[in-house]
């Protein structure tokens, strides 16, 4: 049977052989480093297929995270994945990353009402958003402080980092969510439901939820006057 | 056919705004398709590194499905891939050998991660140019202003001399900002400087004072070092000089001069480093190559030191594909190890590191 490839960059390398029927994981690999993508990705991604005798050509599809991330790691795994899909000539299904989150949340035994998973967007904010009990997305993707989160249970590596801020403003981070980092073998798992329910996954842009930081500089303001 | 000496090579770049990929068997260049971003860079005068980043993302694949049309071979038909592994803009580069990485897996390619720079040069092996065994390089552009000695392309290659500031592309950036002239600064001020007299304004050059270039058999630390950020400064003065009194300022005369700075320093101390080496030919490469008074200077001066000038066509000076495909064939034929999966990009890779070894 043909099994998915499940790409996440977003947060750290990870990737995930995932069972194309039964949505078992077969393999999976998580870098334990934020800033390592490019270094790691290819070779994850080659032991992982050879360890199970994979073809990439027989794959059924492949999965990736479109952010929001950190934009350099973000990218690297948006490349790989288009690239792998160009030359496989496989299906690749864009998902956006906090949805791996969401899906821990719900398969981990936590039934809130409404919650809010955030991961780590560095400058003092983070990426993060809301979701019902099943695991509809009602707010996001977003990006700002800790403390402009909606008042709710908050679950993700960001809820660890910015643990007091989101206590003050009546927020309740979840502590046994704090080593949750975006990954892949969830992020296949939202990605399976999403297809099964018909949704459209085409579309791999990047979710980068910033501009790019450049500002036209006052002199060519002047030069164009 | 390829053969062992006429490898089948698709080399990429990234480093900079273009999204280059090229295709070459052996010397001969199939394809060189370029992506650039640089009209989204105008209205902020220079290459936003982010912005850059971001287009490379968008043009890979498409740029690759070109370039495999035009040199009209498929993937399972190339020996190797090549990409440029530094020196450039981290952010870039990380899109580009990223995505190698990934054809290379998904092909079953060897990889090898190879030098900006040293590619320049590579170019000079396409299309029947013949290069004797040792020769120096010139390389102009946005990004780097160096001289180079290469003894061989695939195994020694020597920096004599860099810029130790601005790149010579970044200061006609910047002058062309001040001069209101726009952005790519090199053809606009090429253009408005042959209205105007080289020798209306003496603007320095940079590194020349004895002190820092020495003699022949002393040489200084920046004998052959560059420096422009002195220059830039100069012309910035004399802008304003012209502003406080409320005269118009003399566009034409300007350029024309703050060109003459540039152009005279970077080809006299380029000429003094080939006959102190001993080098008879010197390739000229890097975007500012097309600079039409860089070139008939450059030539002149070559010329009465005796010295072969060889300069690649246009497109193959300004970064791209091909460069890094030509490099690629030249070191597959000469049994390098390629890179393989694990390579780091660095963004400051020396010119003495021309291809990367394995890790671990
Ligand atoms: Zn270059």
């Amino acid at each position: 049977m043909p099994n998915y490839l499940s790409i996440d960059t977003s947060a750290h390398a990870s990737v995930a052989l995932v069972d194309y029927t039964t949505g078992s994981v077969i393999a999976q690999r998580t870098s334990p480093k934020g800033n390592d993508q490019t270094e790691t990705l290819a070779s994850y991604v080659r032991d992982m297929l050879e360890e199970n005798n994979e073809e990439g050509k027989n794959l059924a599809g492949i999965f990736v995270g479109v952010g929001p991330g950190p934009f350099t790691g973000l990218r690297v795994g948006l490349v790989a994945a288009r690239t792998f899909g160009f030359v496989w000539n496989v299906p690749v299904h864009g998902i956006m990353s906090l949805h791996a989150l969401a899906e821990r949340v719900l398969r981990s035994g936590e039934n809130p009402k409404e919650f809010v998973v955030a991961s780590d967007a560095r400058r003092k904010e983070l990426y993060w958003a809301r979701y019902d009990a099943e695991g509809k997305l009602l707010d996001g993707p977003h990006v700002s402080a800790a403390t402009e989160l909606p008042v709710l249970p908050v679950y993700g590596v960001g809820a660890g980092l910015y643990k007091e801020q989101l206590e003050s403003v009546g927020s309740q981070p979840r502590e046994r969510s704090f080593d949750w980092v975006i990954d892949a073998r969830h992020l296949a798992h939202r990605g399976m439901d999403d297809l099964a329910s018909g949704l459209d996954l085409s579309d791999t842009a990047p979710q980068y939820l910033r501009e790019s930081d450049a500002q036209v500089p006052a002199f060519m303001k002047k030069a164009k006057a | 056919m390829s053969t062992p000496q006429h490898p089948l090579v698709l080399g990429i770049e990234s480093s900079c705004d273009e999204t280059g990929i090229g295709i070459v068997r052996g010397t001969q260049l199939l394809a060189n398709t370029v992506s650039s971003s640089m009209d989204e860079h105008v209205r902020f005068g220079g290459v936003i590194p982010e912005i850059a980043a971001r287009a490379h993302l968008e043009a890979f694949v498409p740029t690759l499905e070109q370039a495999l049309a035009e040199a009209d071979v498929t993937l399972e038909e190339i020996d190797a891939i090549a990409v440029t592994s530094g020196p450039g803009l981290a952010g870039a580069l990380m899109v580009g050998v990223a995505a190698a990485k990934a054809l290379a897996l998904a092909t079953g390619k060897p990889l090898y991660g190879i030098n900006h720079l040293v590619a320049h040069v590579g170019v000079g092996v396409l299309e029947g140019t013949v290069l004797p065994p040792t020769f120096g390089a010139l390389l102009v552009s946005g990004g780097h202003t160096e001289i180079l000695k290469v003894t061989s392309l695939t195994n020694d290659v020597q920096l004599l001399g860099a810029t130790i500031d601005d790149a010579a592309g970044e200061a006609y950036d910047k002058t062309a900002r001040l001069l209101g002239l726009g952005y790519p600064g090199g053809p606009a001020i090429d253009k408005a400087a042959k209205d105007g007299d080289k020798k209306a304004f003496r603007f320095p050059r940079g590194l020349s004072l004895p002190k820092f270039v020495g003699s022949a058999e002393e040489p200084g630390k920046h004998r052959n070092n560059f420096s422009f950020s002195g220059l830039k400064t100069a012309v910035a003065r004399c802008v304003e000089h012209f502003e406080a009194a409320g005269e118009p300022i003399p566009v034409a005369d300007i350029a024309a001069s703050f060109q003459e700075a540039v152009v005279d320093v970077i080809t006299s101390k380029a000429v003094r480093a080939m006959q102190e080496h001993g080098l008879k030919t010197l390739l000229l490469g890097g975007g500012v190559a097309a600079n039409t008074r860089l070139r008939e200077l450059l030539a002149a001066r070559c010329a009465s030191a005796g010295i072969t000038l060889v300069v690649p066509p246009f497109s193959l000076c300004t970064d791209n594909g091909g460069m890094v495909a030509a490099l690629g064939a030249q070191l597959v034929a000469a049994g390098a190890e390629p890179s393989g999966l694990d390579f780091a990009t660095d963004s400051s890779q020396p010119v003495t590191n021309i291809v990367l070894e394995p890790r671990g």
